[in-house]
C-alpha cells in the first residue's frame, strides 16, 4: 500500500498549525518554506490574538459577539458560517497556546492579561508584549520541530513553491525549487495545503516582509483556482514610513490608550511640547466619540489620508500624524508595548515613549484570496439575527460544528479538489476589512481546525482510492519540466543585451508598487482603476522583456524574484479589475465615485478567474452567507464634526 | 573578530543628527559565489535616501549592480525577510560586528559624504553566497535540547498552569531569541564547523543553552528538564563556555544569556552530581 502523504506550502502560523494538526493524525506532512520557519512573516503580528474570554464574559460579551463584531466589522461581504465556528473555537485555541507554553501577559494574580483593540468596547484581546505574532509562531515552531524529531514532519526550507500539479481535476503535488542549488523537483501528495500568506510586495513598500509576494497564490490561481476579493486589501493607519518598507506600528499602541492628532493649525512648526491640548486635534476621538481611536483600520486609514492628502493638514505639511503615548507611564509602556517602542527607536531613533510617533498609512494585509468552500455546521436560523447588544441572549451554543461540520474534507479547499488554503492566502473570515487580531486567530483555527478535513479528505475521498503515489510519473515529470523551461528562458535572458530600466526587474517591481499604492488603496475611482489598468498591460508588456542581471547557477535570487514578478503582474489586474467592477465602497474598498455600500448589487463575493490561453482574467460574483445576520449600516457611530465639543479629552472605551 | 562596538549609541545619535542629506557612501561587500569558491571585494557607490539602512542600500545595489569603478556585476546575494528585526534573517557583519543589517541605519553609521561600511558573512557558519550563510547548525541544536513543551496534543484540554507576572516577564525575554546567531558568531568557543557530523560533539552555543533555561521554567516544560541537562553536561555542552561573555553582548534582544549560562551551569551540576550518586540508570 503507497505511503499517503500531505503537503504544506508556507511555514507561518496556518502552516504550522495545519501541520501539527496533520501530523498528530498519524499523516506524514511535507512542509515547504522558502526560509526557515521560525523566521516566517507571522512573527511580525504584534498586537494580539482575539478570543472571549471570562472577564468579556462576566461583563455580558459572548463568542457570539465576536463574531458579530468580525462579521460587522467586515462590512457583511465575509461569509458567516465559518466566522461563527471561528469566534466558538477562539477561547479553545488560546488555552491550547497557553499549554504550548506561550508567554503571554498576566495579571497580577496570574491569569491571563487583556487589551482593547479596534472594532470591539471589551477587553478580548490576548498578548505577550507587542510580539504576540513572533510567541505564538515560535510555540507552534517548537510543536513543528518535535514532530520532526519523531520524524512525522519533513521540513523543506529555503525550497520554493512554483505550481500546484493538477490531475484529473484533482491536485496530486506540487513543484518546488531549492533556492540555494536551484534543483527543480515534483513532489507527489495526496493533498495540498497553501498557506502561504499575503501580497503585500505588490505595492511595493508595506508592512508586509520581503516574501511576501503574492507568487504562491498567484500560481495557483493561474493553474485554475479561484481568487475571491482580490480588492479587499487592508491598508494600516500607523505604521512607520521608511526606505525599504513601512514597519507596522501595531493597532496595540491605541489600545493602550494612544491617541492620534495633529495640529489644529496647518503647518505648525512647533515642537509637539509646545503645542497646547487646546490647539492639537484629536479627530478620531472628534468623529468617533463611541470607539475614538480605536475604529477599524479602514476608517482610521481614511481619516488619516483625508487629513494629510485633502486637507494637508500633515504635520510639517508632510504625509505623517502623531500617534502619541507620551501622556502613559514609561514603565508601563515598556511592559506592555516594548517590543513596538524597541522597533520605533531602532528604526526612527526617538523615544516614543517621550516623544509622540510620527506614523502614516500602508498596506498590510489582504482579505481576499484564495477561494474556498465549507459545509455548514448544525445552527440554521429561521432567519437572520439583528444586532447583537451585550448581555443580550445567545441564539447559538459555542458547540464545535455550529458554524461548519468539523472535519468535512470541503471545509477550506479551494475549487480545485485537494488544494486547500489556510491563513492570509484565503478569503475567508474578514470580508472587506479585518479587525485587528483577528488574523492570528483565523490562521491558527485553519490550521487546527479544516487539518482534520485535509486528512479525511486524504482517506476517505479520491486519494484513498487512487493514491498520489500510484500515479503515471510522466504527469509530475511533466510539471517539473514545464518549470524547467520557464526558469531556463529566465537565466537566457542574461545574455539577451544591455540592461535598461525598461527591462531591468527591480524597475518594472518598483513601478509596479507606485502604480498599486496611488490607483488602488484607501481612496479608489473608477477612472483612475481604468489608467491602472493600462498600466498593467504596459508594466507586462516591459516583463515580456524581462532581463536578469545574474546568470548564476547556484543561489540566484534575482531569479526568484523575477519569477515572482511575472506572478504579482497577474495578481495585481485582479486587484484592479476588482476593484473597478465593484461599484461601490465596503470596508476597505472605498470608492469616490460610489461612496455608499450598495447591499443589491454588491453584497458578493468577487471571484477571478484567470484563463491561461487569452492570458486574461475574468470577475464573476458569488452570493455571500448572510443566513446567521442581517447587514445594517456600518458606522461605528460616527457623528460629524462640527456638532463636537473640542474637549481635547481623550475618549475612553470602557 | 572586533567586538569593541564600532560606534556608541550616543556617537551614533550625534551621527544621525549630523547625517548630511543627498550624500553617496561607499559599501564594499565581501563576495564569494558559492561553497569553496574564493571570496573577493566589491564596492559601491549610493546615494543614500532618507531613512536609508543597509538594507535599501542592498536593494539599491540589486536594481543597479554596478561597482564603484563602473563594472558591472551581479546583484548581491544576502538573506532578508521582516526588515523589523524580529525574523533574524539578515544577521552579517556591519563594520566587523555582527548585528542584523535591517536595523543598521546608514545615518548612524556614515553621516558624511564618502563614508564607507563594510559588510561581511557570518564567519562561524558556511557561506552558501555573499553575505548568505548557512545557519542549519543553530537551529540543529534546538532540536537537541528538545526545545518545545511536551503537550498531550491539540484538543482541548483547558489552559495551560497559571502563571505569575514575573516569571512570564522572564520566559517572554528568553522566548524572544530569533536564532539569529549573533551570540554565536561573537563567541569564541563556537568555531565554524563543515562537518555536519561533528556538530554534537562541538559547542552547542549560548542559544541553546538560553533555551533550555526557557523551557526548564515551565511547568509541563521541565518534565523534560533531565533530556535537555543531559546533552548539556555531554560533550560541547556547558562545560565548553569559556566565560568570555560576549553573546550577551551582541544580542540585539537584550536576553541575558550570561545569567542563563549561569542558571543552567549550577542546575547542571546538581544534575550530575544527582547522577553521580544514584549509578547509573
Amino acid at each position: 500500500m503507497p505511503q499517503q502523504r500531505v503537503i504544506v506550502v508556507g511555514g507561518g502560523l496556518a502552516g504550522l498549525a495545519a501541520t501539527i494538526r496533520i501530523a498528530e493524525a498519524d499523516m506524514p506532512v511535507d512542509l515547504f518554506s522558502m526560509v526557515p520557519v521560525k523566521r516566517s512573516h507571522s512573527v511580525c503580528a504584534q498586537g494580539g490574538i482575539n478570543a472571549c474570554n471570562e472577564v468579556a464574559r462576566q461583563q455580558g460579551y459572548s463568542e457570539y459577539q465576536h463574531f458579530d463584531e468580525t462579521i460587522y466589522g467586515g462590512d457583511y461581504l465575509a461569509d458567516q458560517a465559518p466566522v461563527l465556528e471561528m469566534a466558538n473555537w477562539a477561547p479553545r485555541i488560546i488555552d491550547l497556546l497557553d499549554r504550548m507554553g506561550v508567554p503571554f501577559n498576566r495579571t497580577a494574580e496570574g491569569f491571563r492579561d487583556l487589551r482593547l483593540f479596534g472594532g470591539s468596547l471589551f477587553r478580548r484581546t490576548h498578548f505577550s508584549g507587542a510580539t504576540t505574532g513572533q510567541q505564538l509562531l515560535y510555540a507552534l515552531d517548537e510543536q513543528t520541530r518535535r514532530h520532526e524529531s519523531e520524524g512525522k514532519v519533513n521540513k523543506y526550507e529555503f525550497w520554493e513553491f512554483l505550481r500546484p500539479i493538477i490531475h484529473d481535476q484533482r491536485c496530486v503535488g506540487i513543484v518546488a525549487q531549492d533556492m540555494r542549488t536551484m534543483q527543480i523537483r515534483a513532489f507527489r501528495a495526496d493533498a495540498v495545503v497553501m498557506a502561504t500568506g499575503g501580497c503585500g510586495l505588490i505595492f511595493g513598500k508595506s508592512t508586509n516582509s520581503v516574501i511576501c509576494t503574492g507568487g504562491a497564490a498567484s500560481r495557483c490561481f493561474q493553474a485554475g483556482a479561484w481568487y475571491a476579493n482580490p480588492e479587499m486589501i487592508q491598508v494600516h493607519p500607523t505604521a512607520i514610513p521608511g526606505a525599504d518598507k513601512c514597519r507596522l506600528m501595531s493597532e496595540s499602541a491605541r489600545g493602550e490608550g494612544g491617541r492620534i492628532w495633529v495640529p489644529r493649525k496647518q503647518g505648525d512648526s512647533r515642537d509637539f511640547k509646545d503645542i497646547p491640548a487646546s490647539e492639537r486635534w484629536y479627530f478620531l476621538e472628534e468623529k468617533f466619540p463611541k470607539y475614538g481611536n480605536l475604529v477599524p483600520r479602514d476608517i482610521a486609514s481614511r481619516e488619516l489620508f483625508d487629513i494629510c492628502v485633502n486637507q494637508r493638514m500633515g504635520i510639517g505639511g508632510e504625509n505623517v500624524v502623531y500617534l502619541d503615548l507620551t501622556h502613559r507611564d514609561p514603565d508601563y509602556l515598556t511592559r506592555k508595548l516594548g517590543g513596538i517602542m524597541e522597533i520605533y527607536e531602532k528604526f526612527v531613533g526617538d523615544d516614543p515613549r517621550f516623544t509622540p510617533m510620527k506614523i502614516f498609512p500602508a498596506v498590510h494585509y489582504s482579505m481576499g484570496g484564495l477561494w474556498t468552500g465549507y459545509v455548514h455546521g448544525a445552527y440554521d436560523p429561521p432567519q437572520p439575527h439583528g444586532e447583537h447588544r451585550a448581555g443580550g441572549v445567545v441564539p447559538v451554543s459555542t458547540d464545535s460544528g455550529q458554524g461548519m461540520q468539523p472535519g468535512a474534507p470541503e471545509n477550506m479547499m479551494t475549487n480545485i479538489r485537494g488544494l486547500y488554503a489556510f491563513g492570509e492566502v484565503s478569503f475567508a473570515f474578514h470580508g472587506a476589512t479585518r479587525l485587528g487580531a483577528n488574523a492570528l486567530l483565523s490562521c491558527i483555527f485553519d490550521g487546527l481546525f479544516s487539518g482534520a478535513s485535509v486528512v479525511n479528505y486524504v482517506r476517505e475521498c479520491e486519494p484513498g482510492e487512487t493514491p498520489a503515489d500510484s500515479l503515471d510519473p510522466a504527469t509530475f515529470d511533466a510539471a517539473a519540466q514545464h518549470e524547467q523551461s520557464k526558469h531556463q528562458a529566465l537565466l537566457d535572458s542574461a545574455d539577451a543585451g544591455d540592461m535598461t530600466d525598461e527591462t531591468n526587474p527591480y524597475r518594472i517591481g518598483h513601478d509596479l508598487g507606485v502604480e498599486m499604492t496611488e490607483a488602488s488603496t484607501v481612496v479608489k475611482s473608477g477612472p483612475r482603476l481604468e489608467q491602472c489598468l493600462k498600466k498593467l498591460a504596459h508594466l507586462r508588456d516591459r516583463y515580456s522583456r524581462v532581463r536578469l542581471s545574474d546568470a548564476a547557477m547556484w543561489t540566484n535570487q534575482s531569479l526568484s524574484y523575477t519569477r515572482a514578478l511575472g506572478d504579482m503582474l497577474i495578481l495585481a489586474e485582479a486587484i484592479a479589475l476588482g476593484g473597478l467592477k465593484r461599484k461601490e465602497s465596503r470596508g476597505s474598498h472605498f470608492r469616490t465615485d460610489f461612496p455608499d455600500r450598495d447591499d443589491p448589487n454588491f453584497l458578493k463575493t468577487t471571484i477571478a478567474t484567470y484563463d491561461p490561453q487569452s492570458r486574461s482574467t475574468d470577475i464573476s460574483y458569488r452570493d455571500v452567507d448572510t443566513r446567521l445576520v442581517r447587514p445594517r449600516p456600518r458606522t461605528y457611530g460616527k457623528i460629524e464634526a462640527e456638532q463636537q465639543h473640542k474637549t481635547g479629552q481623550p475618549v475612553v472605551a470602557k | 573578530m572586533a567586538l569593541a562596538h564600532a560606534h556608541s549609541p550616543t556617537q551614533r545619535r550625534l551621527n544621525r543628527q549630523a547625517a548630511k542629506p543627498g550624500r553617496t557612501i561607499r559599501i564594499r561587500i565581501k563576495r564569494c559565489d558559492g561553497p569553496g569558491k574564493p571570496s573577493r571585494w566589491e564596492h559601491f557607490d549610493v546615494k543614500v535616501e532618507r531613512g536609508a539602512n543597509v538594507i535599501s542600500c542592498l536593494q539599491q545595489i540589486a536594481a543597479h549592480p554596478v561597482t564603484a569603478d563602473g563594472k558591472a556585476t551581479t546583484p548581491v546575494v544576502w538573506d532578508a525577510i521582516c526588515l523589523e528585526e524580529i525574523c533574524g534573517a539578515c544577521t552579517m557583519l556591519i563594520n566587523g560586528r555582527v548585528r542584523q543589517s535591517c536595523s543598521c541605519l546608514i545615518d548612524e553609521y556614515a553621516p558624511n559624504h564618502g563614508d564607507s561600511i563594510t559588510l561581511e558573512p557570518m564567519s562561524k557558519f558556511p557561506v552558501v553566497r555573499d553575505l548568505w550563510v548557512d545557519r542549519s547548525r543553530a537551529f540543529e541544536a534546538l532540536k537537541r535540547i528538545k526545545a518545545w513543551i511536551p503537550i498531550d496534543g491539540t484538543y482541548h484540554l483547558g489552559p495551560g498552569p497559571r502563571e505569575p507576572a514575573r516569571p512570564q516577564l522572564t520566559r517572554y525575554t528568553l522566548s524572544t531569541c530569533m536564532t539569529c546567531a549573533c551570540c554565536l558568531e561573537a563567541c569564541p568557543q563556537y568555531t565554524i564547523e563543515h562537518d555536519e557530523s561533528k556538530w554534537d560533539a562541538s559547542f552547542i552555543g549560548a542559544h541553546a543553552i538560553s533555551q533550555v533555561r526557557l523551557f526548564n521554567s515551565h511547568q509541563t516544560g521541565k518534565q523534560l528538564a533531565p533530556d535537555r541537562l543531559d546533552i548539556l553536561t555531554g560533550l560541547g555542552g556547558i562545560a565548553s563556555c569559556g566565560n568570555a561573555q560576549n553573546c550577551v553582548k551582541v544580542c540585539p534582544k537584550d536576553i541575558p544569556l550570561t545569567e542563563s549560562i549561569g542558571a543552567i551551569g549550577r542546575a547542571a551540576t546538581l544534575h550530575a552530581l544527582a547522577k553521580w550518586f544514584s549509578g547509573p540508570s
